[in-house]
């Protein structure tokens, strides 16, 4: 039998809260299958599986909180064959209250055995009001239609000792957190990595006249954004500079292969996070369109998957969308490096040898002085530059 | 479909995208993105809602017409009335 366990989804992440699980006792997983969804200071997020197999037991239940580590599930690895576990459990049938019981600081009532983790029918409200008074819904009696909890039966549960609501709201309190979450890891960033900040102006004509003659024979929902091109630019050229792709763990640097690019997304509650697009130079800008759309709205709207928040491997900020010009960007930690863009702006340039408006943006870069250097780092600002203005073979 | 009609399924798209925004506080003539954080990703899932239920494909140079809840309001009573001309004679 092998332990599903809450994933690190940062260094910054302590632990999570269970809010749905998407397979039951008995359900067969693929490796790479989402499992469950779970709330953290980065908002709700899809953790996959990493083997397949067959799900034997859930451990926790919905809406505990939980330390990164916890096992959240028992599975039976498709490797391990149901012969060879019934031997093993007969040898060593692991202790009851063990690692697999749910965390102390969890839920203060008693939960229902899990093997049945049909959701019981609980109002949005009860299960909001549940939330503030760490009440579990799905264990109270519900006197609703249907059985179902209202928000009376958690008050009635929570009893006349039970907190009054507290002045912070949820949303607040997930800000904050992530505020936090950032500051840890910006902090640690700037303490740990010796940043070299090098910045250029990328003449983006070419380039964005190509996209809007593309664009014109598209319907809208297939039209691309200039955004797609900055990103794929940066990953073709990580491959000429690969010391700015990867990461710097225990006093060295893990260059990657694979070009995942951590795209730095804003949130309407405010605070950001930084999803990766996989794979970014292997894949062409139609295919690459709908996964940047997608990625952001999930930024956006939850159900980010957890592999998306380890994976990244180099990060690309733009911040051009309110007008800024230059972005002095901090490294993501353990990467190597980060890319800022800022706006496209209308300047007035030679074009050969006589002055020209042109349309431009600057590129900058912050890179680990430990593991490159400004040459490199400014020749890997070049690259982009070079494949910027040759739009259609990105 | 009369103005009044279209703006109120304008205003229904806008705040499927973004649900931050107050319809009371909303200014109907300043762009949109000069009032809340609306970004081009933003804009895409609104022009894409708008095309759609108004059965139209947007151009992207008409994009600049749709800045505003006003003058996309406008933009679609004269498209969809050129339309029903068209489709009329």
């Amino acid at each position: 039998m092998s332990e599903f366990r809450l994933p690190s989804l940062g260094a910054d992440m302590d632990d999570a809260t269970l809010r749905e699980w998407f397979v039951k006792p008995g359900d067969v997983v693929q490796k790479g299958d989402i499992v469950a969804a779970v709330e953290t200071n980065k908002g709700i997020i899809d953790i996959e599986i990493f083997e397949g197999g067959t799900i034997e037991q859930l451990l926790v239940g919905l809406d505990e909180k939980v330390p990164v580590g916890t096992a959240l599930a028992l599975y039976r690895g498709e490797h391990e064959s149901a012969v060879e576990e019934f031997a093993r459990e007969c040898v060593q049938r692991p202790k009851k209250n063990d690692s697999t019981e749910p965390s102390a600081l969890t839920a203060k009532t008693k939960h229902p055995p899990l093997e049945a983790p049909a959701r019981k029918r609980v109002s949005p409200a009860a299960r909001q009001r549940a939330r503030e008074l760490g009440v579990n819904p799905d264990t109270l009696h519900g006197s609703g239609p249907g059985g179902a909890v209202t928000l009376e039966d958690v008050i009635a549960s929570a009893g006349p000792a039970a907190p009054v609501s507290s002045t912070t709201t949820n949303a607040d309190a997930s800000a904050s957190g992530m505020r936090q979450a950032i500051a840890a890891a910006m902090a640690r960033s700037k303490r740990e990595i010796p940043h070299y900040y090098l910045s250029t102006t990328i003449d983006m004509t070419r380039a964005l006249d190509w996209l809007q003659a593309q664009n014109a024979e598209r319907p809208l929902p297939e039209r691309m954004v200039y955004a797609i091109l900055l990103l794929k630019a940066v990953a073709r050229a990580v491959k000429k500079i690969p010391e700015v792709n990867g990461f710097f763990v225990d006093g060295q640097a893990q260059l990657s292969v694979p070009v995942h690019i951590g795209v730095a997304v804003s949130l309407r509650t405010g605070g950001l996070v930084v999803p990766a697009l996989h794979d970014v130079n292997e894949q062409a800008l139609d295919q690459l369109m709908p996964e940047f759309f997608d990625l952001v709205d999930r930024a956006r709207s939850g159900h980010l998957r957890g592999s998306e928040l380890q994976d990244g491997t180099i990060t690309v900020t733009s911040l051009g969308e309110q007008g800024v010009e230059t972005v002095l960007p901090i490294i993501f930690p353990p990467q190597l490096a980060i890319v800022g863009f800022g706006s496209v702006i209308e300047r007035v340039l030679p074009v050969a040898g006589k002055p020209a408006v042109r349309r431009v943006i600057n590129a900058s870069l912050a890179a680990d002085h430990r593991v490159s250097d400004g040459h490199r780092g400014g020749l890997f600002l070049a690259e982009i530059d070079r494949l910027l203005q040759e739009p259609e073979s990105l | 479909m009369s103005a009044d009609e279209i703006r109120s399924v304008v205003l229904e798209k806008l705040l499927q995208v973004a649900p931050d925004i107050d319809p009371v506080q909303l200014d109907a003539q300043m762009p949109i993105r000069d009032q809340y954080d609306f970004d081009s990703m933003d804009f895409m899932h609104f022009a894409i809602a708008i095309g759609r239920e108004f059965q139209i494909d947007i151009p992207e140079q008409d994009y600049t017409k749709l800045q505003s809840l006003d003058s996309t309001v406008d933009y679609l009573v004269r498209n969809s009335s050129a339309r029903t001309n068209a489709i009329g004679k």
